[in-house]
């Protein structure tokens, strides 16, 4: 027993005792408590990796959105006309369809005529650019319509700056597009405590909009909430129901198996073939209103279905056979077994996989783009059937604009995705708990 | 009670017990009765031909080595193969004068008539007072909440739970230890007033002390029901049972009285068997 090399063999002629105490072990044992160490490592660091990037993409987002979430405000004495509604009675509806077809934008730019005392053509388009293009008209109109008397009178107000304006007083160091001119305004602004950034509660009330102090996320995700919520009403029943009948009902044959093959199948189809599918029969053959709500809902349950089924299934095999034959032996019959005992006790995991679809449907993009729901949307919807557009749409279309607050707003918009995904899956996770039977 | 002796040739050449014909249909202390049985999963021939009866107010006990047929046998008698798609049972099973397998018998009703006890304890997820409720409300048993709650504890007496928990009904049945569990199983059973309690091994998951109770319990329970026990422990049979059968592979191989079976058996393979030779 000189070497470790001869160490197999003296322990067939030993009789199979180990040596417990020779090198050869205390080496091999070494090696084990390195090798432990070695994997332990190796899964933190995949943790650590992960974690990273999950952190570079959320911070990432987060930064990029802190200005989106915010908008500037120049604060000006503006005189308002008194013909605004003449002849309207304030409350009528002729004095409210007056005042918002009245050409705001000029009272807006004479208030700052006013102000700076600019006469010039030039000057006229430089002081035109310092304030929002509908974004003063549309407070001066909200101003006027609460209070119908400053008809007439000077009031001072906060109108929502321009675009570069907004970004020159969100970060004053970065190159602007304003000249100095502008500049030199827009200080004396800040200097009499006349220009405020404030949190912009706006963008979560309005739809899309040419002007990004007025365009909004409010549309989209009111649009989300109706297209998922038909999602749910047609996805929830006819899965839960399927993954009942093949894992309760089904006969064990060569239809149930091939049935079986095409949901997991389905599962993996791309989406867009799902848009493609939406299209064809809800918009061409049944005629259905283009990028409407209703169709959306349909066309991702549709996607969302053979995970619903995929996951209830799974659901109903984990309820253990035990409590089948107890309420069989009772004398229940299989559809009291499945309501009393088998449907409630697969209900935490069939709810988990529903709100896991639903979130997957939530952040769907390519399908809805198939059936029209990319249109350009200001209006927020207000039933099924309106135009309406959805989150990771309006994301995908303020990606594609230039302007540096389309940027912020974009991240805005994907920050507020991710807060719905984040607690639709908090809401699985609650759900499973609380139903979860001890 | 006389010691008749189901007498069978070698399990290779199965035929009917000669002795004793007699049915459930012409003697009244026989409770259920079968008759040529053969049972099928798949291709397998699991139950090769039993014929044998369960008296009245006596605990039958089915003993033989793992995989000889016994609990297939015994999940016959409330058509429990039923729901196991691959099975297929021939003969014929009589309840009284009549046979279980007749187009008019309600699978339903008839397990709620033969009621049954299983190997691992199997509370449903719920309350205790909800595990030995169930019955009675899905055969619409009691009118009001009074009699169902009279239900539960007349039920729960009989299986000696009540004094455990009597002042803790609203827990889940799933919190018990595993006694209690299958004692609350057996309330549960006899809740639904049946005339035929089967148990298939009910305490082969319990514990020395927890099996004690049961097996008082079973001694019990005899002066209302028939019981038939399915037991890998002989001394469980020899203890419990009034009657005892013998299975090996699908075979009846003999079937009598419990001290006469254990004493002096007729057949080799049963002294074999029970003298631990094998098995």
């Amino acid at each position: 027993m000189a070497s470790a090399s001869d160490r197999p063999a003296s322990r067939h002629r030993d009789g199979g005792r180990a040596q417990w105490h020779s090198p050869a072990m205390t080496r091999r044992i070494r090696r084990r408590y390195l090798g432990d160490r070695l994997f332990r490592a190796a899964g933190l660091a995949a943790l650590t990796a992960a974690g990273l990037f999950l952190l570079l993409l959320v911070g990432n987002i987060a930064w990029q959105a802190r200005t989106g979430f915010f908008q500037t405000e120049l604060r000006l004495e503006v005189a308002i006309p008194a013909d605004v509604a003449a002849g309207e009675t304030p409350g009528s509806p002729g004095f409210g369809a007056a005042v918002d077809a009245y050409p705001w934008r000029s009272v807006a730019l004479s208030a700052l005529r006013e102000r700076f005392g600019a006469d010039s053509r030039g000057d006229l388009a430089s002081l035109r650019g310092l304030i929002s293009r509908g974004g003063a008209a549309v407070a001066l109109r909200a101003a006027v319509r609460d209070d119908p008397t400053l008809i007439g009178r000077r009031a001072t107000l906060w109108l929502p700056a321009s675009e570069p304006a907004d970004q020159w007083a969100k970060d004053r160091d970065a190159a602007t597009a304003l000249s100095e001119r502008q500049v030199g305004w827009l200080e004396s602004f800040a200097a009499a405590g006349d220009l405020k950034t404030h949190f912009n509660g706006r963008f979560f009330a309005t739809g899309n909009s040419r002007d990004p102090a007025l365009a909004g996320i409010g549309g989209a995700v009111i649009g989300s909430f109706l297209t998922l919520l038909v999602t749910l009403a047609v996805a929830f029943p006819i899965g839960v129901f399927t993954a009942i009948y093949l894992e309760e009902f089904a006969p064990q044959n060569r239809i149930t198996d091939f049935i079986e093959v095409n949901i997991n199948n389905l599962a993996a189809v791309p989406s867009i073939v799902f848009g493609l599918l939406g299209l064809q029969v809800f918009l061409n053959t049944f005629g259905m209103p283009r990028s409407a709500p209703v169709v959306g809902g349909l066309t991702l349950a549709l996607m969302t279905l053979p995970t619903i089924i995929i996951s209830g299934r799974a659901a109903l095999k984990a309820v253990p056979n035990s409590i089948r034959d107890a309420a069989l032996g009772l004398g229940a019959s299989r559809t009291q077994v499945v309501l009393h005992h088998v449907l409630p006790a697969a209900m935490p995991g069939m709810l988990t996989g529903t709100i896991i679809g639903m979130a997957q449907a939530l952040g769907e993009t390519a399908p809805l783009l198939m059936i029209g729901m990319v249109a350009f949307i200001v209006e927020v919807p207000a039933s099924f059937t309106e135009a309406a557009t959805v989150l990771p749409v309006q994301i995908y279309m303020w990606a594609e604009l230039p302007e540096a607050a389309y940027r912020a707003k974009t991240a805005a918009g994907i920050s507020v995705l991710l807060i719905f995904l984040i607690s639709m899956n908090a809401l699985a996770v609650y759900l499973r708990n609380r139903f979860e039977t001890k | 009670m006389t010691a008749e002796t189901t007498k069978q040739p070698t399990p290779a050449a199965p035929a009917p017990a000669p002795s004793d014909l007699s049915t459930a249909a012409d003697r009244p202390d026989v409770k259920m009765s079968a008759r040529d049985v053969h049972v099928h999963y798949g291709d397998t021939h699991a139950i090769k031909g039993v014929t044998m009866n369960v008296n009245a107010r006596e605990v039958t006990a089915l003993i033989g080595p793992s995989g000889c047929g016994k609990s297939t046998f015994l999940r016959c008698f409330n058509r429990m193969n039923d729901t196991v798609a691959s099975a297929r049972v021939d003969g014929e099973i009589l309840l009284d004068t009549q046979d279980i397998h007749a187009p008019e018998i309600d699978v339903v009703q008839l397990r709620a008539r033969v009621g049954m006890v299983f190997q691992k304890p199997n509370p449903f997820p719920k309350s205790i007072y909800d595990n030995v409720a169930y019955g009675p409300r899905i055969h619409g048993l009691v009118r009001n909440r009074a009699d169902l709650d009279e239900v539960v504890e007349t039920s729960l007496q009989k299986a000696g739970l009540w004094d455990e928990v009597s002042d803790r009904l609203e827990v889940p049945g799933t919190s018990l230890s595993g006694g209690q569990q299958q004692r609350l199983c057996i309330a549960r059973a006899i809740a639904v007033n049946p005339e035929v309690i089967l148990m298939d091994e009910p305490c082969s998951a319990l514990d020395p002390i927890a099996t004690a109770r049961i097996e008082e319990l079973i001694e019990d329970l005899r002066q209302r029901y028939a019981i038939v026990v399915v037991t890998h422990s002989m001394q469980q049979a020899a203890r419990i049972s009034q009657r005892t059968a013998f299975f090996h592979l699908g075979h009846l191989v003999e079937y009598g009285e419990t001290g006469a079976l254990f004493t002096s058996p007729q057949q080799e393979k049963t002294k074999d068997y029970i003298t631990g030779r094998y098995g």
